[in-house]
C-alpha cells in the first residue's frame, strides 16, 4: 500500500482540476460574464495540463500495485491516462466552440454566455475522471454523480430556451433515476460480498454465484446502461440532445460516453470479472439491440441533433460488442473505437454548429442543408466524410473503429455476434447516406449562409473541423500503430488487476 | 524497373489529379484529368512491357508495414495485369466522354473519377487482404456521388440501390476474412491463396465471399441494381461500371473463392451454374423487349458475366483463360457500346430506341463503329468476343454439356437482341426528323472510339498478346484446383478395365489428348 502523500500524487491531475475549478468559480462571481473568455481560456489551458499529467502514465503503460491509491479505491493507470486524455480532448472542445454559440444564443441581442459555463465543464470533467479511475463503487457513485450533477445544469443552460429547460429536467429526471438503480445494484452486491472493492468483489463473486449477487450485477449494469444510453435505456437521448444547446450536445456525445463506457469495462471486467459468462449475454442483447433501434429510430428523424443522437446509440452498441468478446483484445478495440468516435463527433457537431442561416440562428433541420454542397462545399465535404465515417465506409477511419471491434469479436468466436452486428451495420448506411445525398444531390434551400464560417470566433470551429477532419480521413490509418499500442497498453493495464 | 514503386506511383498520380480537380476551374479540371490518366495510361504500357511473362509468380511487389493489423502490400500477377490495364485504358476515354457532355461541377465530377481510377487500381493490386477490402469498398464513395450528383432522373434511387445491394454483400466478406486472418495467421493474399482451410469452415467462407462478389458481378437474383445504376449513371459512370466494376465480381471468384477454398467452389459448382444459367437465358429475353439502349446493355451485361461465372467454374484451363478473356472482352466492348449510346444522347437527349432509326444514312462512320462493337458483343469470329465466348463454351463443355447447351443459347438470343438493336437504330427509314438531322462523330468521339476499336480488333486476331501474361497463373489455379475438380460429363473417361482388353483398346491411347 502506498502511503498518503505518494496517493496524492497519483491524482494529481485531478488535484489540478480540483484547484483550478474552484478559483474559476470565485472568479465568476467576482467578474460576472464579462471574464467568460478569460475564464475559458484557463479552463483550456488546465485541460491541457491534465493531457500532460496524464501522457506519462499511458505512454509507460503504467499499472499495478504503484498506480493505486488511497487503499484501492483509486487507481490512475494506462487505462484511465487513455480515457481520460479522449475526455480532456471533448472537453476542451465544448470550451472552444462555447462562446460563439452563446454569443449569439442570448435574447435581445445580449449573450447568453456565462462564466458558470467553463467552471461547470471543469466540474464535469473531474467527476469523469473519478469514474475512470474508480476501482471502488463508492469512488465511482461519487464520481459518477460529480459529472452528472454539472451535466444536468449544462443541459439546462440557455435558460430562455424551453427545450433547453425540457431537456434539463429530463436529464435529471432520468439521470437520477438511473443512478438510483445504480446504487441498489451496488448495495447488493456489497450485500453478497461484503465489500465495494472491485478486486474484493471480484474475488468474493469467484464460482457459484448467487441470486442476489445476480441481481446486484444486472442492477448495476442497467444503471449503467442508462449513461452510456444503450437500448432498451436510450429513450432519453434523442430529447436531451436536441434540446441542449449544441456544444453541450458535443459535450455529452463525447465525454461523458467515454467516461461512462471505460467505467462500465473496469465494472464489468474487474469486478465482475470472474462471473463474465453471467453478463456477456446482456451485453450481447444490449449490444445489438443498440445497433438496431440506434439505426432504426434514425431514419425517420428530421432534425440533425437528434439524428445525431440516434448515431450515437448506434455507435454504443458497436463499441460493446468489444465488451462481450470479454477479451484484452476486445477492450483495446473499444478504447480504439471510442478515440475514433469522438473525433467523428467533434467534427459532426462542429459542422452542425457552423450552419447558420441569413439571420445567424442555428440550423438544425435536415431539409434546410439540401445542396449544401453547392453553397457551402466545404462545410458538405467535411458533412458528408463524418457521415461516410460514421457509416463505417473505408476508406474513412470510421471503418478502422469497427474493423477492430469486429475482429475482436470473430477473434473470441462470437462469430453470429459479429455477422449479425455488421449486416445491421448496413441499416445505419442508410441514414448516414441520407443526410449525403440530401446535402449533395438535392436542389440548394439556401437556408445555410456564409455566417457560420465567418466572424473572429470562427477560428475555433475551424481549427477543430480541420484537425478532427484530418483524423477521420484515410491519413488516419498512418496512425494506427500508435493509436493500436496505446490501446493495447490501456487494455493490458485494465486486465491487470483482473 | 527494379524496386521502383510503379504501383504505388499508378496509385498516386490519379490521387494528386483529384486533389487538383476540386480547387480548380472547369476547363483546367478536364485537362488535370485527361492529363492524369494518360499518365497512368503511360505507366500502365510500361507495367506491361516490362512484367515478365514467364517469370515469378508476383512482380513489381512492394510492401511497407504503415499500418496496424495489415499491411500496405502490392504486387500483380498476369490476372492483375491484365484487370489494370483495361482500367487505364478505359480511363482517359471516360474524361473524353465526359468533356462536354457533364456542365455542371466539372471539377467535383473529374476528381471522383480520378478517385474511382486509384481505387481500381488498388483492388486489382492489393496483395494484402484488408488492404483489398478496403479499395473494394470504397469504391461505392465516389460511384455514389457520381449516380448520385450527375445521373439521369431516377439518379437517387438507383445510386441508393446501387450502395446499399454492394455494402450487404460486403460486409459479410469482413467477417470472413477476420476468421481466415486468424486461421492463417497473416493477411498476404499469395500465402492466403495456397492456405488448405479445413472443408467444413470453407463452405462458410464461400458463401461469405460469394455473397459479396455474386453482387458485384453481378448474378442473378442480386442483379437488379445493375440496369437501375447503369441507365441513371452518366456515359463515363456506365463505361466504369460495365468495364470495370463488375470486373471485380470475377477478380474476386479467380483470386478469392477458388484457390482458397477450392472444395467449397467444387461443392457449390452446380449453384452457380444454376444462377448463372437462369442468367443467360432470363436477362437475354429480358434485354429483347428493352426500349431503353442502355437498359438493353445492361441486361446484356449481366448475361455475359454469367457466362465468365460459368467458366470460372468450369475448373480446367479453357475456362478460366475463356472468362479472363470474355472479362476484358466485356470490358471494351460493353464500355464502347455505352459509349456508343452516349455519342446519339449528346445530340437527342434520350435514350429511346424508337427515336432514332436510319442512323446509317446520315451517321456513316458512327454506324460502322455500332456495327464493330454490335458484332463484338454477339462474339463474331474476328473479334474479342469470339475468343472469349468460345474458350469459355469449351471449358464449360467439358465439365457438362448441358450447361454448355444453354449458355449457347444465351448467345444466340445475344445475337438477337443486339442485331434487334442495331437495326432499330442504325438501318431503317428515317422516320425521326431530329434523329436524321443529327451530324456524324466528331474527333473527339474518333478519339475515343479509335482505340477501343482497335483494342476489339487486336484480342480477336491475336489473343496470344493478352493470354500469354495470364497463362503460368492460370495453370497454377488449375494446378490447386486439381483435386477438387468435380468430374464432367463430356470429359473423355479412362476405359472400363474390363472393356479396355479388347474393343476400347484405341480409346486408351487417345487419352493423351484429355486433360
Amino acid at each position: 500500500m502506498n502511503d498518503f502523500s505518494q496517493s496524492l500524487q497519483l491524482i494529481a491531475a485531478e488535484e489540478l482540476l480540483t484547484v483550478v475549478g474552484l478559483i474559476l468559480l470565485l472568479a465568476a462571481a467576482w467578474m460576472g460574464d464579462k471574464g467568460s473568455r478569460v475564464i475559458s481560456i484557463v479552463a483550456v489551458a488546465a485541460l491541457t495540463a491534465c493531457a500532460f499529467i496524464a501522457a506519462p502514465t499511458l505512454c509507460q503503460g503504467a499499472m499495478g500495485p504503484d498506480r493505486v491509491a488511497f487503499s484501492g479505491q483509486y487507481t490512475a493507470d494506462a487505462f484511465s491516462a487513455f480515457a481520460k486524455i479522449l475526455i480532456y480532448a471533448a472537453g476542451g472542445a465544448a470550451l472552444i466552440v462555447a462562446p460563439a454559440f452563446f454569443g449569439r444564443a442570448g435574447s435581445n441581442g445580449q449573450s447568453a454566455m456565462r462564466a458558470e459555463y467553463p467552471v461547470l465543464v471543469l466540474f464535469a470533467v473531474l467527476g469523469m475522471n473519478m469514474m475512470v479511475s474508480a476501482t471502488d463503487f463508492l469512488t465511482l457513485y461519487i464520481g459518477l454523480e460529480l459529472n452528472s450533477l454539472a451535466a444536468y445544469v449544462l443541459a439546462a443552460f440557455l435558460r430562455s430556451d424551453e427545450r433547453s429547460a425540457e431537456a434539463g429536467l429530463k436529464y435529471f429526471v432520468l439521470g437520477a433515476l438511473a443512478s438510483g438503480i445504480i446504487l441498489f445494484g451496488m448495495s447488493l452486491t456489497y450485500g453478497f460480498t461484503g465489500s465495494t472493492n472491485f478486486t474484493a468483489v471480484a474475488l468474493a463473486l469467484d464460482g457459484a454465484m448467487s441470486t442476489g449477487a445476480l441481481f446486484g450485477l444486472i442492477f448495476v449494469l442497467a444503471g449503467l446502461a442508462f449513461k452510456i444510453s444503450a437500448v432498451p435505456f436510450h429513450m432519453w437521448t434523442p430529447d436531451v440532445y436536441e434540446g441542449a444547446p449544441t456544444p453541450v450536445t458535443m459535450f455529452f456525445a463525447t465525454a461523458p460516453k467515454v467516461a461512462a463506457l471505460a467505467l462500465t469495462m473496469r465494472v464489468a471486467l474487474d469486478a465482475y470479472g470472474s462471473q463474465a459468462a453471467a453478463w456477456q449475454q446482456i451485453v450481447i442483447f444490449v449490444s445489438l439491440a443498440s445497433i438496431i433501434v440506434g439505426a432504426l429510430g434514425a431514419i425517420g428523424q428530421s432534425n440533425i441533433k437528434r439524428l445525431l443522437a440516434y448515431s450515437s446509440i448506434n455507435n454504443v452498441g458497436f463499441l460493446l460488442i468489444g465488451l462481450a468478446a470479454v477479451t484484452q483484445e476486445g477492450a483495446s478495440a473499444m478504447l480504439v473505437y471510442l478515440a475514433i468516435y469522438v473525433a467523428m463527433s467533434v467534427a459532426g457537431f462542429v459542422v452542425v454548429l457552423m450552419l447558420r442561416d441569413a439571420d445567424d440562428n442555428p440550423v438544425e433541420a435536415i431539409a434546410d442543408i439540401a445542396g449544401l454542397s453547392r453553397t457551402r462545399p466545404a462545410l458538405a465535404w467535411a458533412l458528408a466524410a463524418v457521415m461516410f465515417s460514421l457509416a463505417g465506409i473505408p476508406p474513412l477511419f470510421g471503418f478502422w473503429g469497427k474493423f477492430v471491434v469486429f475482429q475482436a469479436a470473430v477473434n473470441a468466436d462470437l462469430l453470429a455476434l459479429a455477422a449479425i452486428g455488421i449486416a445491421a451495420s448496413v441499416i445505419g448506411a442508410f441514414y448516414y447516406l441520407k443526410v449525403v445525398k440530401i446535402a449533395f444531390f438535392d436542389e440548394p434551400a439556401n437556408v445555410v449562409s456564409a455566417n457560420g464560417e465567418t466572424g473572429a470566433d470562427a477560428i475555433g470551429h475551424k481549427v477543430l473541423l480541420l484537425l478532427s477532419c484530418i483524423f477521420i480521413s484515410p491519413l488516419g490509418y498512418l496512425l494506427t500503430p500508435w493509436l493500436g499500442d496505446l490501446a493495447d497498453k490501456a487494455a493490458a493495464a485494465l486486465f491487470f488487476a483482473g | 524497373m527494379d524496386g521502383f514503386p510503379i504501383l504505388s506511383l499508378m496509385l498516386l498520380v490519379p490521387l494528386i489529379g483529384a486533389a487538383i480537380c476540386m480547387f480548380v476551374p472547369a476547363k483546367t479540371a478536364c485537362m488535370v484529368a485527361l492529363v492524369a490518366t494518360l499518365i497512368d495510361f503511360a505507366l500502365g504500357v510500361v507495367l506491361w512491357a516490362s512484367f515478365d511473362i514467364g517469370g515469378a509468380q508476383w512482380q513489381f511487389v512492394e510492401k511497407a508495414e504503415l499500418f496496424a493489423g495489415f499491411s500496405y502490400a502490392l504486387g500483380i500477377d498476369g490476372i492483375a495485369l491484365m484487370l489494370i490495364m483495361l482500367s487505364v485504358f478505359l480511363m482517359p476515354i471516360c474524361i473524353g466522354a465526359s468533356w462536354l457532355s457533364v456542365t455542371k461541377r466539372v471539377g467535383e465530377y473529374m476528381a471522383a473519377f480520378l478517385m474511382m481510377e486509384t481505387l481500381m487500381i488498388g483492388v486489382f493490386a492489393a496483395q494484402d487482404l484488408f488492404l483489398f477490402y478496403i479499395f473494394f469498398e470504397a469504391g461505392l464513395i465516389p460511384m455514389y456521388l457520381i449516380i448520385g450528383i450527375w445521373g439521369g432522373d431516377n439518379r437517387i434511387y438507383a445510386s441508393y440501390k446501387f450502395f446499399l445491394y454492394t455494402l450487404i454483400g460486403s460486409v459479410l466478406m469482413l467477417i470472413a476474412m477476420f476468421w481466415m486472418v486468424r486461421e492463417a495467421g497473416t493477411t498476404d493474399i499469395p500465402t492466403l491463396m495456397a492456405t488448405d482451410f479445413p472443408a467444413g469452415a470453407q463452405n462458410w467462407l464461400w458463401l461469405a465471399f460469394f455473397a459479396s462478389f455474386a453482387v458485384k458481378m453481378p448474378m442473378w437474383p442480386v442483379h437488379t441494381w445493375l440496369p437501375d445504376a447503369h441507365v441513371q449513371a452518366p456515359t463515363a459512370g456506365s463505361v466504369i461500371l460495365a468495364g470495370v466494376l463488375l470486373k471485380m465480381g470475377g477478380y474476386g471468384f479467380i483470386r478469392f473463392s477458388l484457390p482458397m477454398f477450392p472444395d467449397a467452389s467444387a461443392y457449390f459448382a452446380w449453384l452457380i451454374f444454376g444462377l448463372s444459367m437462369i442468367a443467360v437465358v432470363y436477362t437475354s429475353l429480358v434485354a429483347l423487349v428493352q426500349h431503353d439502349m442502355k437498359k438493353l446493355i445492361a441486361y446484356s451485361s449481366v448475361a455475359h458475366m454469367a457466362i465468365v461465372c460459368i467458366a470460372l467454374f468450369s475448373f480446367n484451363v479453357q475456362g478460366l483463360e475463356g472468362s479472363m478473356i470474355v472479362m476484358l472482352s466485356h470490358g471494351l466492348v460493353s464500355g464502347a457500346l455505352f459509349l456508343a449510346v452516349g455519342v446519339i444522347y449528346d445530340r437527342l437527349h434520350t435514350r429511346e430506341i424508337s427515336r432514332y432509326g436510319g442512323l446509317a444514312i446520315n451517321m456513316p462512320k458512327y454506324a460502322l463503329f455500332l456495327l464493330l462493337f454490335t458484332m463484338a458483343s454477339i462474339g463474331l469470329p474476328g473479334t474479342s468476343g469470339f475468343v472469349g465466348e468460345f474458350l469459355a463454351l469449351a471449358g464449360v463443355y467439358q465439365i457438362s454439356s448441358w450447361v454448355a447447351l444453354i449458355c449457347t443459347t444465351g448467345i444466340i438470343l445475344g445475337a438477337a437482341y443486339m442485331l434487334y438493336l442495331y437495326r432499330r437504330v442504325a438501318f431503317g427509314d428515317q422516320t425521326n426528323a431530329d434523329a436524321a438531322a443529327m451530324p456524324d462523330i466528331d474527333k473527339r468521339e474518333w478519339a475515343m472510339m479509335l482505340p477501343l476499336a482497335a483494342a476489339v480488333l487486336w484480342m480477336g486476331v491475336y489473343p496470344e498478346s493478352f493470354l500469354a501474361p495470364m497463362r503460368s497463373d492460370i495453370e497454377w489455379l488449375d494446378q490447386r484446383l486439381a483435386s477438387a475438380a468435380p468430374a464432367g460429363d463430356a470429359r473423355l473417361s479412362e476405359p472400363k478395365p474390363e472393356a479396355a482388353s479388347a474393343e476400347h483398346g484405341a480409346a486408351a491411347a487417345k487419352e493423351g489428348g484429355t486433360h
